[in-house]
């Protein structure tokens, strides 16, 4: 029989098949545990590591859960007012047409203070990524209600549930977007399984390369949970999310490249 | 029959014990250790030695805190 390798014998650096990509700085990451954050950040991180891009990124954080995003990802990042990152990378990619120019925006961001911002630069076609993490809810401030909130949903400012009738609708600004020429990429993923992670990265991978192709926008949203926000465990939070979000948000490529 | 084996080490200071690693793992080896670290959460460990590093528990971690490693034993 042959020998069996202990654990120091196994854990070696030339055995090393998953680690931690070294784009992502030492800091902890302060998101709550369990929040898809932490998963998004890494796997934008990793793509740029794989397609050797560090040197040439310029992210933009705007305001919400995601402007930590600077204090994690080893890159160069420039802050923007709350909902104007997408105008202040439109300026950044005129300037640096051959930088990797992408957005990190949450949804209260995108969706609701930067909703003009968002539809024009679709509009306009910018050559740039964006990346918007919908976890239905104002995640920092306290688990406010969203433009993104589901029906009937419960938040600390629609304590008996979001009423269609006064409150709206939930905006599928995904869909919205996709129907404007200027985007040339469109996908809606998820980082809740390893399953949809792989295909979270896939998407983010074809998100950074048509970039180069100086197409249009490229936009991949990434349903997520939040936790603190939706008052319940991560476990519980993501099959939540399961039930309740991916029958409004279904997951899936929206536009693609003919 | 070449089969593989697997190992994690996860980086105890880093994990927020959110639990995600544990559904998420086939071979039932990851399970929240009652110790706790310097913050206070229960981290995730190795309970037993049927990983097959199979990578989904570094894939699902939000913290990046799992380390896998992998060999193949002929």
């Amino acid at each position: 029989m042959s020998h069996i390798p202990t654990k120091d014998e196994i854990c070696e650096p030339e055995n090393m098949v998953y680690s931690r990509t070294c784009l992502l700085t030492d800091n902890a990451l302060s998101y709550c545990p369990g929040c898809g954050h932490g998963t998004a950040h890494r796997l934008i991180m990793e793509v740029i590591e794989e397609m050797n891009l560090q040197a040439d990124t310029i992210g933009v954080a705007p305001v919400g859960c995601s402007v930590l995003a600077y204090d994690f990802m080893n890159i160069d990042m420039q802050q923007a007012a709350h909902g104007r990152a997408p105008a202040v990378a439109t300026g950044i990619k005129r300037l640096y047409p051959d930088k990797f120019v992408f957005t990190y925006q949450g949804d209260g961001d995108l969706a609701a203070i930067g909703t003009g911002e968002t539809i024009h630069v679709c509009n306009r076609g910018e050559n740039i990524t964006v990346f918007f993490v919908n976890n239905g809810i104002y995640g920092m401030t306290g688990g406010q209600m969203a433009p993104t909130t589901l029906p009937n949903m419960k938040t600390a400012t629609s304590p008996f549930g979001r009423d269609t009738e006064t409150m709206g609708y939930p905006l599928k600004i995904t869909e919205l977007i996709a129907n404007l020429p200027g985007t040339y990429f469109v996908s809606r993923q998820s980082v809740h399984t390893p399953a949809n992670v792989r295909k979270a990265k896939k998407a983010i991978e074809k998100a950074i390369s048509y970039q180069k192709l100086n197409k249009g926008l490229c936009f991949v949203e990434i349903v997520s949970n939040c936790n603190s926000g939706w008052k319940m465990t991560p476990l519980e939070s993501n099959k939540w999310m399961e039930e309740n979000m991916f029958p409004y948000y279904p997951l899936g490529d929206i536009k693609v490249p003919k | 029959m070449a089969t593989v084996k697997g190992e994690i080490v996860v980086n105890t200071e880093r994990c927020k014990g959110c639990e995600l690693c544990v559904p998420v793992c086939k071979e039932k080896t990851i399970a929240m250790s009652v110790n706790l670290n310097s913050k206070g959460y229960h981290f995730a460990s190795s309970i037993n030695a049927d990983c097959n590093g199979c990578t989904n528990c570094a894939l699902i971690c939000p913290d990046g805190a799992i380390t896998v490693y992998r060999v193949k034993i002929n």
